[in-house]
């Protein structure tokens, strides 16, 4: 009856579009302006980096071991170790984080037990890294007997990217739409050829992406390795996963640490390598997501 | 206060207008299907004619998709759905414990409301049942088959290699119908099949449906009143969970027993 009443009577209003708009306006400048800043500071950064070190970046810089002369040292040894740790992580990771969002995804029961590791699986992406290489050098180097080696790295690192390849692939499994799955079923297919044939391959591209994200993260950790006992003077390439290793961010810090200037400048140089290796492998990720989406 | 719904039906009161068949197949007894603790299908008897087309007609939430789907166990795929009572599939319990879902599913085949082809080729589209089943037989020749069967193989014979999603939604939906027939099954269950598409590409799979009659079994769930009187030879009114009217359709639509079917069909309700 009110309603019926009001609807009749004229509504007045205090319009005042300019003033609202205003507010519009003035919200679009703060958002500009956060944006900006954190592009001009990274800009900042990069030309920084690159003023210092772009010079020394060269086939030399890449193809020699470290030195007491910074003129003389060169990232091969740091650069074949990331090499090796990130391939072996990856080979270590994937088939265990897949593995994983595929049972919790597909055949977990939706019960608190499996909200619970949905969660703490969350949880343990927010871990400070420095705590896996604790538990690194407890289980794999000390109880597992793997030594500083490439394997034992590459072990902890699996484990600290380990809840990012699952929520990726998760999601990525996630997406594929329901009628994909019934369309399966619906003509005799069992849960597991569904899977195989239908679900699996339409979810393989956000997979893969999530799985190169992840492995980007591992590129740059620092502080678990040093946790496991990496070395940051190595000069030799690593010629299997039990040898000794370093990693290019290692190598970065203990350059970065020493007071002469030239260590800095080569520095600058290793974290150039690094930002190269780091796109490459980002642009890898999208090439990938492209080619293999435009097939389906 | 009575339990009444909307139309005045009293809870426990025995579905009346049912009507049997010789020779059903499917069958439906005292069927009663629950979603954890709801129930959403009460004690539903009915029979299912072999190589007619039958019509589940009803207003939302009436219980005709879930009803469908128990007739080729989709709501096993549910974890909180069950059911009580039976279903008979040519004379055998459909939910007995040796029963495979997986095998009832081929001999029961579902076409669904939106058209869901694999983001596969045309030909892989159609090959994926007969693949997925082992078939020993000639693959391209059951394909050829299945896409003259549903009307489709002049409109896509030049490009089988083709991705499935560049075809028209209507297209599309006769693909999804060729992909179930490939497989040979006894029963086509249809989910809506037309509601995503335009008049004309609804006109070609009723007249679709005309055709594979002969050798399929087909039911259809379906919210338009008008494709029902159309296409089936049966049609059966449903309302929150029971069966309220079965009969042939022509007498449903013309002369129904029960005041809510004919409420329902004079578009007084639902």
């Amino acid at each position: 009856m009110s309603n019926a009443t009001s609807a009749m009577t004229a509504l007045e209003f205090d319009l005042r579009p300019e003033r609202r708009r205003l507010w519009g306006t003035i919200f679009l400048w703060v958002c500009f302006a956060a944006t900006a800043l954190a592009v001009v500071m990274l800009a900042v950064l990069l030309i920084d980096i690159l003023r210092q070190g772009a010079a020394r970046v060269s086939m030399d810089f890449l193809n020699s071991y470290p030195s007491r002369f910074p003129e003389r040292a060169g990232i091969k040894s740091a650069l074949f170790g990331t090499m090796w740790t990130v391939g072996f992580t990856g080979l270590i990771s994937f088939p265990l984080g897949v593995g994983a969002a595929i049972y919790l995804e597909e055949y977990a029961p939706r019960n608190w037990l499996t909200r619970v590791i949905e969660t703490n699986i969350a949880n343990l992406a927010g871990v400070p890294s420095i705590v896996y290489g604790v538990l690194g050098l407890a289980v794999f180097v000390r109880a597992m007997g793997l030594g500083r080696s490439v394997l034992a790295g590459a072990a902890t690192l699996a484990l600290l990217v380990l809840p990012v390849v699952i929520i990726s692939s998760q999601e990525a499994i996630r997406a594929v739409p329901p009628s994909i799955r019934q369309a399966g079923l619906g003509i005799g297919a069992t849960q597991w050829q569904t899977l195989q044939h239908l679900v699996l391959p339409i979810a393989f591209p956000g997979i893969l992406t999530g799985m190169i994200l992840a492995l980007s993260r591992a590129i740059g950790e620092t502080a678990p390795l040093i946790m496991i006992g990496a070395l940051t003077f190595i000069a030799f390439t690593p010629s299997s996963p039990m040898d000794e290793f370093t990693v290019l961010p290692i190598q970065i810090f203990n350059w970065a640490a020493r007071p002469q200037a030239g260590f800095h400048e080569i520095a600058a140089a290793g974290i150039i390598v690094l930002l190269i290796a780091l796109l490459t492998m980002n642009a890898l990720a999208i090439v990938l997501r492209n080619r293999l989406q435009k097939d389906l | 206060m009575d339990k009444l719904d909307p139309l005045g039906f009293v809870e426990g009161e025995d579905p009346r207008h049912i009507m049997v068949h010789d020779d059903p197949v499917l069958e439906t007894e005292k069927l009663s299907i629950y979603y954890a603790s709801a129930k959403t299908i009460h004690e539903i008897s009915m029979t299912i004619p072999r190589r007619k087309i039958t019509a589940l007609i009803g207003p939302s939430g009436s219980g005709k998709s879930t009803l469908l789907r128990a007739f080729n166990r989709m709501n096993d795929v549910i974890p909180i759905a069950w059911c009580e009572g039976n279903v008979l599939f040519n004379g055998e319990k459909l939910y007995a414990p040796e029963v495979d879902p997986v095998e009832v599913r081929r001999r029961i085949g579902m076409v669904f409301q939106k058209p869901n082809p694999f983001p596969k080729s045309v030909f892989d589209n159609v090959a994926f049942g007969l693949r997925i089943n082992r078939y020993r037989g000639d693959i391209a020749e059951r394909v050829e088959a299945a896409l003259h069967r549903a009307a489709l193989w002049e409109e896509v014979k030049d490009r089988l290699q083709d991705s499935a999603l560049g075809l028209s939604g209507g297209q599309q939906q006769r693909l999804c119908i060729a992909r179930a027939l490939a497989v040979e099954p006894d029963v086509i269950l249809m989910d809506e099949p037309a509601s995503a598409l335009d008049p004309i590409a609804t006109g070609r799979i009723e007249d679709l449906m005309q055709e594979i009659k002969e050798n399929y079994t087909i039911v259809i769930v379906t919210h338009n009143m008008q494709q029902a009187a159309r296409t089936a030879d049966y049609t059966a009114f449903m309302n929150l969970g029971r069966l309220i009217e079965y009969g042939e359709t022509q007498k449903i639509f013309t002369n129904p027993e029960d005041e809510r079917t004919e409420a329902y069909i004079t578009g007084r309700f639902g």
